[in-house]
């Protein structure tokens, strides 16, 4: 902050507390007793007196004890604008001597498992436990504790990846994260609303699920030109794009008519982050193990 | 008094109307408490409805019983207070019906809009831009019916009830008017003023003073009143009253940051809040003290006097909230009750033990005064209640000290290898038999207000009120 707002924040929180402590002290200074009185202050509001009691002692010495405190405070951390403190301390390297500290601490609990490739680790049983917590922490919050995903979320233990299911695959998810988007109506903006329910029912006749097996064939047209660019002609999906199989009766987000006409009309948004930045390398070989380990 | 103008009159009407609101909104905001902790412990009472949702009841909560429950003690007592500790009556007897009309409306307009889903999503402003307009409007009217009558008093000094009232007038409007700054975009949204940190430090700057103001502050100004007067003694020290009200109002406008302990704001912002709010400690406990010794002489009284039971009891929650809040400042000490129950459980000592008690107090101290009768109409309904209160406040602070420090312990819990022992869940889980206490906490705590809707409703139907204006020569 610049020079003038700090000075600003210096005198007005010095003011404050020295402007308390000469509140206390004078108002200490001009009673008249040290121990109490029947006098009161001589006047009365709707019959209620006052006393012209001092100032408990006990009180006082807690109220000077605060303000002691509190200059002491002041003068040791960070608090009068510019002002660092004696002790150098901020809220930042507080953190990082935290994670430093859990970096040397937990670091090597990692390290041994690190460098094992991710099909040989899945079968260490050590490395797998570290693993599970590691995903309870860290991945259960959308995939669920028991990995099986919910709505947009895939299920992690069986055999259908969106990116696959390689130790490479899952490497690169982890690291890097994957943006998975849909667009509405696919490729075909001018879509009709005829055109969306068609093209719903032929998806729906991959898994023999057609609403209205008439309109199938009018679908399948509509498929070959909105749909084939990530999904195939076949429907099986693409994994470069992660665009799903759509012949296997695993669904992402919901396999109802109404589900999947939404998918269509709206399109699909959705964002796995990347754990590079939040977990060590060693901590992503092992949570790919545990992955693999789910479906392998 | 023999200084009396025998011709003086004071407006009791706008004071029995808001002591009656203030039984009102007490009943329909601590239903609404009950309901949404009802909500957490069975998910199924949310209903599917969005306006029966948790996440629009709990502000509706929050707004019915600070400022419909509150706020209508706020204005009845202060009323009351100003009139008689001033010898004069209001200023303008349609100002002081204004204040009360536009107040009320302002509450309903809550009760509509919250669950309707229109929210600033500011805590304890939730209230969208037209609506704090009108509160701006009658607020600035109470201030002038408060100090205008202040400024036409027969007595030479002000009294330090009205000290109290007064540092909690002038300072809400500030913080209404600061926090609230924002942009509409239609009717009924806005944007804040504010970006980022700075909208933050605003919102708690605002928020704790809700706290400091509104529910310590103006409380502080009905506790000098009731308390002497129900005990019937001197206050203890006025030189305490000095200095604990300027260190008061001085220290608690920095407390705020202490809502952002570790947070995006800046290091320094963090560190002043923080040794503030310990300085804040004794500043409390003055009026603590003061309230507390003012019955020294006269503690007999709490055995046959149930409404002074409800004024000391207050002061006790008072006393212990206030030490709480100061621990609770404490980075290392925040750093295991933030975002837990533990925070509720605070709020709600100060709200329930402190705010509502002594509330509750001065409107049975009220009551019979207002609608000219020598007593309530059921000592013992009183005494019902006082239990009632003081039992549902015990088991739910305790019930929110059990799970918050519980919560805190399990969120920072690790195993061997560094990864967290918990999964949220499971504290959540954990945390299921503390909702029901509290629930529990609740439900006694509301039955004890019915009982009390019931005793004001039997004495003021006993007899009509005596007059419009009551003289002011009548015992009170």
């Amino acid at each position: 902050m610049s020079t003038f707002w700090s000075i600003w924040v210096t005198v007005i929180v010095l003011g404050t507390i020295f402007g308390c402590t000469w509140l206390l002290l004078s108002t200490r200074k001009s009673q008249t007793s040290d121990v109490e009185t029947d006098r009161t202050m001589g006047h009365s509001f709707d019959g209620i007196e006052e006393y012209d009691n001092p100032l408990p002692k006990w009180w006082f010495y807690l109220f000077m004890s605060t303000i002691v405190f509190a200059l002491g405070y002041l003068a040791l951390y960070p608090g009068l604008g510019n002002y660092k403190g004696l002790l150098g301390w901020t809220s930042v390297n507080q953190w990082e001597a935290e994670v430093a500290e859990a970096d040397a601490l937990y670091g090597p609990i990692y390290a041994q498992y690190g460098k094992t490739a991710v099909p040989e680790l899945a079968k260490v049983g050590d490395a797998m436990k570290l693993g599970q917590r590691l995903f309870a922490n860290n991945c259960a919050v959308c995939h669920g504790s028991a990995a099986r995903g919910q709505v947009g979320f895939p299920n992690l233990t069986d055999t259908d990846w969106l990116y696959g299911g390689s130790p490479e695959a899952i490497l690169y998810t982890l690291n890097n994260g994957r943006m998975g988007a849909m667009p509405a109506k696919g490729v075909m903006p001018n879509m009709t609303d005829t055109q969306v329910d068609q093209v719903v029912n032929y998806v729906l006749s991959f898994s023999d699920r057609a609403k209205d097996p008439a309109s199938v064939e009018a679908g399948k047209a509509v498929f070959m030109q909105a749909c084939t660019a990530c999904h195939g002609v076949d429907g099986k999906g693409m994994q470069a794009l992660g665009a799903p199989n759509l012949t296997d009766n695993v669904w992402l987000y919901g396999s109802t008519f109404d589900w999947i006409r939404q998918t269509v009309i709206h399109g699909r948004q959705n964002q796995m982050p990347s754990q590079s930045g939040r977990l060590s390398q060693d901590q992503i070989q092992i949570l790919a193990a545990y992955v693999y380990s789910m479906s392998n | 008094m023999s200084t009396l103008n025998p011709n003086l009159t004071y407006n009791y009407k706008v004071v029995r109307q808001f002591a009656i609101m203030t039984v009102v909104w007490g009943i329909v905001g601590m239903a609404l408490g009950v309901l949404i902790a009802a909500q957490l412990v069975w998910p199924a009472l949310n209903f599917d409805l969005p306006f029966t949702h948790f996440g629009r009841l709990r502000p509706l909560h929050t707004n019915a019983v600070i400022f419909g429950f509150g706020g209508s003690a706020l204005f009845a007592t202060s009323y009351y207070v100003v009139q008689r500790t001033c010898q004069a009556r209001l200023i303008s007897d349609k100002l002081a019906a204004f204040t009360f009309w536009g107040w009320t409306a302002i509450i309903v307009s809550a009760a509509i809009t919250l669950p309707m889903g229109f929210t600033s999503s500011k805590e304890y402003a939730e209230l969208e831009w037209p609506i704090d307009i009108a509160i701006t409007i009658v607020w600035v009217v109470y201030a002038l019916v408060f100090f205008g009558t202040i400024t036409k008093r027969s007595t030479p000094h002000i009294y330090v009830a009205n000290w109290f009232y007064g540092a909690f007038i002038l300072t809400i409007a500030v913080l209404h008017i600061g926090n609230n700054l924002a942009m509409p975009v239609s009717a009924f949204k806005s944007y804040s003023a504010y970006a980022g940190v700075t909208d933050a430090m605003m919102q708690w700057w605002y928020g704790h003073n809700a706290v400091g103001f509104f529910l310590t502050a103006g409380f502080l100004g009905m506790m000098y009143y009731f308390v002497p007067k129900q005990a019937g003694r001197p206050v203890y020290s006025y030189r305490l009253s000095i200095v604990h009200f300027w260190a008061l109002i001085a220290t608690y406008v920095w407390a705020g940051g202490h809502h952002l302990h570790y947070s995006a704001l800046p290091d320094w912002a963090q560190t002043a809040s923080m040794v503030m709010s310990l300085i804040l400690l004794a500043p409390s406990w003055g009026g603590m003290i003061n309230g507390m010794m003012t019955l020294s002489g006269a503690w007999h009284k709490l055995r046959t006097d149930p409404i002074l039971r409800f004024l000391v009891v207050s002061l006790s929650f008072y006393g212990m909230s206030t030490f709480e809040g100061p621990m609770m400042s404490i980075k290392t000490v925040n750093a295991l009750s933030h975002n837990t129950d533990w925070t509720i459980g605070h709020v709600h000592s100060g709200a329930l033990g402190w705010v509502a008690m002594i509330s509750i107090g001065a409107i049975y101290h009220l009551v019979p005064k207002l609608w000219g009768m020598k007593e309530m109409h059921s000592t013992n309904l009183i005494n019902v209640h006082f239990w009632l209160a003081t039992v549902g406040t015990v088991l739910y602070i305790v019930s929110m000290w059990v799970n918050g420090i519980m919560q805190g312990l399990m969120w920072r819990a690790v195993n061997e290898d560094g990864s967290l022992t918990y999964s949220f869940v499971e504290a959540l889980e954990a945390s299921y038999p503390g909702y029901f206490v509290r629930f529990l906490g609740g439900v006694i705590f509301l039955s004890g207000m019915l009982f009390m809707a019931y005793n004001v409703y039997m004495t003021v139907r006993q007899k009509d009120a005596v007059a419009e204006n009551n003289a002011a020569t009548q015992a009170a």
